[in-house]
């Protein structure tokens, strides 16, 4: 209060505040101004009460209306559940086929499917569903246990070589190598004949080959190496591979085969969620 | 009773913080009542306001007949379809810059205008401008003008007070709804909505618009007006660093105005020098923001230049010349003040007038509108040209027909058992014509790919016909497919094409085609 300083332009007192000469001038406020400030202050005030606000020990005051964004969010879902309903429902109640003719359906199928994908799938499988050595490609036009919808279906339903589900889709190959079923010599000219297949480099047709295939491994891949998906003989006579297409792969594969194993689906994820995998995976561009 | 102690002494002194001397700290709002003004730029401004508000209150009515497909109304926001329609243009969500570069020209245009008139939007064109002249006007109407409205004011409540008071306040709520009511038609079919709010069956978003700007109208427009502009608004601020000594004020000319006196008769005959100010204070009382302008320049001069009517009037009923208050450049007033005083800092009236006439020198610079004319103003004239040709050309350009490509990311390439690669796209067509369309799809720079839909089964084509629906946008999942003995050896880069049979319309997005690293 001493040392009060009067702008000598404005006749105006300053703060006393200065900014590099710059002084600010201690203008009264506008008395409007005032009140609006005293009102928010009513407002906060009654704001505080209504909403959730005062923390206290282990919580905080609830407010009078009662509001949580926690039971928004319910809210929400439970609507956006009971929006889905119809959807789902029909789904599970439409023979899986008949959903691709249905476009409203299918559409539907298609996102829910695509969202179940990458929760379910796509650790084996991949999040763009190319899947990786022993896992296969969703994408292409090859299919171990068929590649139409209902195929597909079965096999997302019964999973493959499923310990939990009798209807699983089930083969073995046998070790021809590791169980004395070939001699090294015939498996090395087996393999060279089941390369020579698809233009593998190494891969050699022999007549001694050709007896070989046609004694141990036409009956589940068929005669031309084409494959049967019914068995799930996978096809040899083309350029994609479970187990990689080297010469030195189908040698190991053929001595001491590997097998996949997938889980059912059907029982943990239901008829309708497995449908909308069926028609999102048939829907990658190698659906039949 | 006790008597006073006998050796007091009584000192001539005040405290420093005593209550008549201490500033307050809230200051209450000083009433203004302005006074009707005549003149030139009254003219002006009513003109303005009638232009300002037709174009605000008609255009929502305004048709424009677009075609069965799209509405025909001639100015409309529609958010729920996201389309904006402006007469012949329509404009999509993501030609928003076209927004954005009109918002970059009322920036640089704000910055022209302001550098050469000064701040003739706050004074002219602003909103808050517009409707406090339109609320100033239907008091003055219900009321009377000035003195009669400070009696009003000043008189105890009685019937007749009661009866203005309430016909002024309902008369500025009825505008300010009719203000809300207007805007509201510019995001609906106005007919529409209009018979939808008279029968109460529009979204209740119409009427929480219409209440909040009846709110805001009647607030800012009637009770708070020029305290919205000295208090709550920045442009004062931000126009004060935009003015430079060639910007037009509104100025009181002070050298020829100086000394001011209101018994210039006397003074004259007493031989003191006297200016063309009678001290009349005609300009304070038309002031709409309470302010004297022979204070100067400041921050709450919105020059709306009735000041310079009322004194226009003065001096022309005196037989002197109009101008003691005018539109002037600080440089011209630097150099008539210097012309005034001479060397001295005394105004001395004898050295601008002619002393036998009593006329002002012809050595007096008059403010033209060369003044506005000057490298800073030409060089925002360019920008400000540059980016509306710019705009226009963009839109005379445009392809009412556009493809919008993304390839997929993850699987980049799918490798097929006959050792084919496909790629896959999420293509999007756009057809922003209100009208049914065939096109073609094809591409181009890429021999023998073949082209198939998800949804298209496992037939291929080289080109795909495909019906739009108008205005809107048909999304594809396009699969390429090239086969083994013609795919590339790595990436490859081409063109997908959509195209009306007739050529008109053409659309090309570059994308490119992924192979396998390793490929054979």
């Amino acid at each position: 209060m001493t040392n009060k300083e009067i702008d000598q332009v404005t006749g105006v007192e300053t703060t006393g505040h200065e900014w590099d000469g710059i002084k600010e001038l201690n203008n009264p406020l506008p008395r409007w101004w005032l009140w609006t400030f005293y009102g928010s202050i009513v407002f906060a005030i009654g704001y505080t009460i209504a909403f959730p606000a005062w923390p206290m020990i282990s919580s905080a005051t609830t407010g009078v209306l009662g509001y949580s964004s926690r039971a928004d969010l319910d809210a929400e879902l439970v609507a956006a559940k009971a929006a889905q309903g119809d959807l789902v429902t029909k789904i599970a109640e439409t023979p899986v086929a008949d959903i691709l003719a249905n476009e409203d359906l299918a559409r539907f199928a298609r996102a829910g499917g695509k969202s179940l994908f990458k929760v379910y799938c796509s650790q084996c499988h991949g999040t763009g569903a190319t899947g990786s050595v022993g896992y296969p490609n969703l994408n292409d036009d090859e299919w171990v246990w068929g590649g139409s919808i209902e195929q597909i279906y079965a096999t997302i339903s019964h999973g493959a070589r499923s310990p939990t589900d009798p209807e699983t889709h089930y083969n073995v190959m046998p070790n021809f190598g590791t169980d004395g079923m070939l001699a090294p010599e015939q498996i090395d000219l087996l393999a060279k004949q089941v390369a020579s297949l698809s233009g593998i480099e190494g891969g050699a047709a022999s007549p001694e080959g050709n007896q070989l295939f046609a004694d141990n491994c036409a009956a589940c891949h068929g005669g031309g190496g084409e494959g049967m998906p019914d068995a799930g003989g996978p096809s040899l006579n083309d350029q994609i591979w479970l187990y990689e297409g080297t010469l030195a792969a189908i040698k190991a594969q053929i001595e001491r085969p590997r097998h996949g194993v997938m889980p059912a689906w059907q029982p943990r994820l239901g008829e309708s969620a497995v449908k909308q995998l069926a028609v999102y995976v048939h829907g990658l561009g190698g659906g039949q | 009773m006790l008597a006073d102690p006998p050796d007091t002494n009584s000192y001539d002194v005040e405290a420093v913080n005593a209550a008549s001397r201490r500033q307050p700290l809230y200051a209450p709002r000083k009433k203004i009542f302005p006074k009707r003004a005549s003149g030139y730029f009254r003219k002006f401004k009513w003109l303005v306001m009638l232009v300002t508000l037709t174009i605000y209150y008609v255009t929502p009515w305004l048709r424009w007949d677009r075609g069965p497909f799209a509405p025909d109304q001639a100015v409309l926001v529609d958010l729920a379809n996201k389309r904006f329609y402006f007469f012949f243009i329509e404009i999509w969500p993501q030609e928003f810059y076209y927004v954005a570069g009109m918002l970059v020209m009322a920036g640089i245009g704000l910055f022209l205008i302001t550098s050469t008139v000064g701040r003739a939007w706050c004074g002219y064109a602003c909103p808050q401008t517009v409707w406090v002249d339109l609320f100033l006007a239907v008091e003055r109407f219900i009321e009377g003008d000035r003195n009669a409205r400070i009696k009003l004011d000043a008189a105890p409540w009685s019937a007749s007070k009661l009866t203005k008071r309430t016909i002024k306040h309902v008369t500025w709520l009825v505008i300010g709804v009719l203000t809300g009511g207007a805007w509201v038609f510019y995001f609906a079919d106005a007919p529409t909505l209009l018979g939808d709010i008279a029968t109460l069956q529009a979204p209740l978003v119409a009427y929480a618009t219409i209440g909040l700007l009846t709110a805001t109208t009647y607030t800012f427009g009637g009770l708070m007006r020029e305290q919205v502009c000295t208090y709550m608004c920045p442009w004062p601020r931000i126009q004060g660093a935009m003015l430079d000594e060639n910007s037009l004020t509104v100025t009181y000319n002070d050298w020829r105005g100086e000394p001011r006196t209101r018994h210039a008769k006397r003074a004259i005959a007493e031989g003191k020098p006297v200016g063309d100010c009678v001290d009349c204070n005609a300009c304070v009382v038309v002031c709409p923001m309470g302010i004297d302008i022979r204070d100067g320049q400041q921050l709450e001069c919105i020059t709306c230049a009735l000041c310079i009517d009322a004194c226009d009037d003065v001096m022309t009923r005196l037989g002197k010349e109009p101008g003691l208050i005018s539109y002037a450049t600080l440089s011209d007033y630097n150099q008539n003040m210097a012309l005034a005083t001479g060397s001295g800092k005394v105004i001395q009236p004898t050295r601008i007038r002619d002393q036998i006439t009593g006329k002002l020198n012809d050595a007096i610079k008059r403010t033209d509108w060369r003044s506005v004319i000057r490298p800073r103003t030409i060089v925002y004239l360019i920008g400000w040209s540059a980016i509306g040709l710019a705009m226009l050309t963009a839109l005379a350009l445009r392809s009412p027909l556009s493809l919008n490509v993304l390839h997929d990311r993850n699987p980049l390439y799918v490798e097929l058992r006959d050792g084919a690669i496909r790629n896959g796209y999420d293509v999007k067509i756009l057809n922003m014509t209100p009208a049914l369309r065939t096109v073609e799809l094809r591409l181009e720079g890429l021999p023998g790919a073949e082209l198939s839909l998800v949804d298209g089964g496992e037939d291929t084509a080289q080109v795909l016909n495909l019906e739009l629906e108008p205005d809107k946008v048909l999304p594809l999942r396009l699969y390429v497919r090239i086969p083994p003995d013609v795919r590339p050896a790595s990436q490859a880069k081409f063109h997908i094409v959509v195209e009306t049979p007739d050529g008109h319309a053409r659309s090309n997005t570059e994308t490119t085609f992924e192979v396998p690293e390793n490929a054979k």
